[in-house]
């Protein structure tokens, strides 16, 4: 390459944030706000959800109808990406495993996430087992950041006092479908709780929130929003804080390092552009990550210099330590009580409806913390393969005629047995707390780059028996709920030999803790506000930062914790000027 | 912005015309075969659609191939008084297409498909779309039925169920599929819980939240 060159950017920026998602974007939002001047680099290109949603489309307006072949959870759904990108590998360790998730587009993940927003409580901050480390923070400190992300961003659910599952400002819950009205009275008759969903999706219009539409109730969020009544960080931080003229977005832009002087601290980054392959540095005052947990920490351990020998913050050693994904199970079935049922349009939002917080006295429990479910199922869009448990199960209930059948056949019969069970599924999956262990990690491969010759992240994870007897506990509770509402399980009920149908670390897309905060700087990357304890214009934005998460989805703590450190940020600006 | 702008924001409040009947107007304005056949939408990656025109660009299943595809998914999904055939409804089309997005799906269809013939020729002389409809009927209730069919027919079973599961995919995704099996929804309305008739006919009390 005799015409290699790097183009230096002119400006020096007030503060570079590093990816779009819920962390980067908050980050953002808050110090263009503030009149920062702020440059945001994204990986993966430019998206709006008024343009750019598959929202409102029909299943035949897709070759493959859906089917999940280019994206994972289908062809309309608005991840760019997904655990494989091309030309952009990971690695595993032998003997373990993780599943790493990455969209790359303005607002990442946050398109298409489930918009479920529940608040970590008091005992996920300060546990009482004493089975992990404390966070630095408590509940009260951070309860009212999630306040104003409330306000900010718009949050249903219900006041329902449970000490270890806040309440927020909640505008009204979508009331439950069909399945789920049963779904709750045989979970109650099995001792398990259920309430109204949480989730960020505009239910009612609100004075404090400008520029988004209400929902009108397609039950479509992952496909992202077009009048952004849902949250996705694209509509609801990046691009208002590109209207207040401090932020800028540079997209298609993969970081490579964060460059630092002699004293150790940040004076910028460097980048490639993934379109031309043109390679830039430029020049911040503050440098935020918020890449993703593991890109982060994986940009993070890639910016080694004489500072920072052992990669970038990383004196303790753990950037990469404590990764921690949920945990994940779930079980199918459906209800006889739903064949033939009458159609209406039953779509609802595209968040939960419903769900159970974390009910048990772990005292009583072989495992310590929890899980929550989701429920699923009902009259939802067809899509490719959603009726194909139908020939599997059409045997199992009598048919008009009071006979049973073998299952399976063909024709005019079974083309009616689809009309039949259409809408009588349910499914249930539970969400619980993986334990966050020094002994999973990412660490950089050694011997491999990608496509733009980064080193790349090589995962060393495995679950140990508390996730495990958690995985057995949400079985024997998905089964107790499905006898109880009286319906017929589809799935095969897993067993120890799959792990009790334990979904592989990074399957779910929670994870967190690489770069975890502390108040001291030997058993933590971060201090308590996100700031790197070895560099101190150096923070942190996105679930890094967590030192352990509860069974709670971690977009609202995200949110929150960036806010504060954002808010952090400027009180240190005004310091050194003041 | 409450929901009579987010509708307007979207473009389906026209001037005095109900937001469904603009819904309604849009989808049957839009060929659905040529929508998904070589139009690009908004949001799709360039990798995704040029990928999408490769695959419509090759040929998978052969012309006999093609035949028998066509005459089996009319066997699963005949027209009825509802709806029309799984033929009708652009099926052997769109399993064209999926096994080659699918390539997983190429070897167990076009061997499934030899297997049938090599079964219909040993039993009555003859390919399986040249066979009597009996003859073909015969064939498929050993195949039809995983827990019932013997032995020997394990292979046809497993083939049939792959070409039923991607029949009821390709029908009930179809415009006509969508509209038979009763699937109302894909449009902006308002979610005020399931209707008071239906909670009553299960039980429920239209009065909770939790019925």
């Amino acid at each position: 390459m005799a015409d290699y060159q790097i183009k230096e950017n002119p400006e020096v920026f007030d503060a570079i944030v590093v990816g779009s998602g819920a962390g980067g974007g908050m980050a953002g939002y808050i110090l263009a706000h503030a009149g920062l001047k702020v440059l945001m680099l994204e990986a993966g290109p430019f998206f709006d959800p008024a343009k750019d949603a598959l929202q409102l489309r029909w299943p035949w307006e897709s070759p493959r109808r859906g089917a999940s072949t280019t994206r994972p959870f289908g062809d309309f759904d608005a991840a760019f990406g997904g655990w494989q990108l091309d030309g952009e590998p990971y690695t595993t360790v032998n003997g373990t495993e993780f599943e790493w998730f990455r969209a790359r587009m303005l607002g990442g993940r946050t398109n298409h996430w489930g918009r479920i927003s529940l608040r970590m409580g008091p005992d996920d901050f300060k546990p009482t087992d004493g089975v992990t480390d404390e966070w630095p923070i408590t509940y009260d400190e951070v309860k009212p950041f999630y306040d104003r992300v409330d306000r900010m961003i718009g949050i249903y659910g219900t006041v329902e006092g449970i000490r270890n599952e806040p309440d927020g400002i909640f505008m009204k819950p979508p009331k439950p479908r069909l399945n789920e009205l049963y779904i709750a009275k045989g979970a109650k008759k099995a001792g398990v709780p259920v309430i109204p969903g949480r989730g960020s999706v505009l239910t009612e219009a609100s004075s404090e929130i400008k520029g988004r539409g209400t929902c009108f109730y397609c039950g479509q969020c992952g496909r992202s929003c077009k009048v952004y009544a849902d949250f996705s960080s694209s509509s609801c931080l990046v691009m208002p804080a590109m209207k207040t003229g401090n932020l800028k977005v540079i997209d298609n832009a993969m970081v490579r390092e964060v460059l630092t002087n002699e004293e150790g601290l940040a004076t910028g980054v460097s980048y490639v552009d993934t379109q031309s392959l043109q390679e830039y540095t430029v020049r911040g005052k503050t440098v935020v990550l918020g890449a993703s947990a593991c890109e982060s920490a994986r940009l993070m351990l890639n910016s080694k210099s004489s500072a920072h020998p052992g990669g970038l913050g990383n004196s303790s050693g753990l950037v990469g330590r404590y990764l921690h994904d949920s945990t994940g199970a779930s079980l199918s079935g459906f209800l006889p009580q739903l064949l033939d049922r009458k159609r209406y349009n039953e779509d609802g939002v595209g968040s939960v409806h419903i769900y159970s917080p974390w009910w048990e006295d772990n005292r009583k429990l072989a495992f310590p913390r929890g899980y929550h479910i989701e429920y699923g199922g009902g009259l939802h869009m067809p899509s490719y393969g959603f009726l194909n448990w139908v020939p599997g199960v059409n045997g199992k209930v009598a048919g008009k005629n009071g006979e049973k059948k073998a299952a399976g056949g063909y024709g005019a019969e079974l083309k009616q047995d689809y009309r039949r069970f259409y809408g009588a599924n349910v499914g249930m999956a539970g969400r619980g707390t993986a334990l966050a262990r020094k002994d999973n990690y990412c660490e950089i491969d050694p011997t491999r780059v990608d496509k733009f010759g980064i080193p790349v992240l090589r995962f060393h994870y495995k679950w140990a028996n508390e996730e495990i007897a958690q995985a057995k506990h949400m079985q024997e509770t998905f089964q107790s709920i499905m006898h109880e509402m009286g319906a017929i399980i589809t799935s095969d009920i897993p067993g120890p030999e799959t792990l009790y149908g334990l979904e592989a670390p990074g399957k779910i897309i929670h994870e967190g803790g690489t770069t975890r905060m502390g108040n001291d700087p030997k058993t933590s990357v971060l201090n308590k506000w996100g700031q790197a304890h070895d560099c101190k214009n150096l923070y942190v934005v996105d679930a890094g930062p967590f030192v352990q998460q509860g069974d709670k989805n971690l977009t609202w703590t995200i949110l929150a914790l960036s806010m504060r450190t954002a808010e952090y940020i400027l009180e240190q600006k005004k310091k050194l000027n003041g | 912005m409450n929901r009579r702008e987010s509708l307007k924001a979207l473009g389906l409040i026209a001037a005095g015309s109900g937001v469904l009947a603009t819904a309604c107007k849009q989808d049957k304005a839009k060929d659905a075969a040529a929508a998904a056949d070589t139009e690009k939408l908004p949001g799709v990656q360039d990798f995704e659609h040029e990928r999408n025109k490769q695959l419509q660009a090759e040929r998978f299943f052969t012309e006999h191939e093609m035949a028998t595809i066509t005459v089996l998914a009319d066997i699963i999904i005949p027209k009825d008084d509802i709806s029309g055939s799984a033929s009708e409804a652009g099926v052997p089309a769109f399993i064209e297409f999926i096994v080659k997005d699918l390539p997983s799906h190429k070897i167990p269809m076009r061997g499934g498909l030899k297997w049938l013939d090599v079964q219909s020729q040993k039993r009555y002389g003859n390919a399986f779309i040249k066979c009597k409809e009996e003859q073909q009927l015969a064939l498929i209730d050993e195949i039809a039925y995983p827990e019932r069919a013997k032995p020997e027919m394990q292979q046809g079973v497993a083939f049939f169920s792959l070409m039923r599961d991607l029949t009821s995919s390709g029908f009930f995704t179809s415009e006509m599929g969508v509209k038979d099996i009763g699937y109302v929804g894909n449009r902006p309305g308002v979610w005020t819980g399931v209707p008071a008739e239906v909670l009553k006919e299960h039980g429920f009390d239209p009065e909770k939240f939790f019925g």
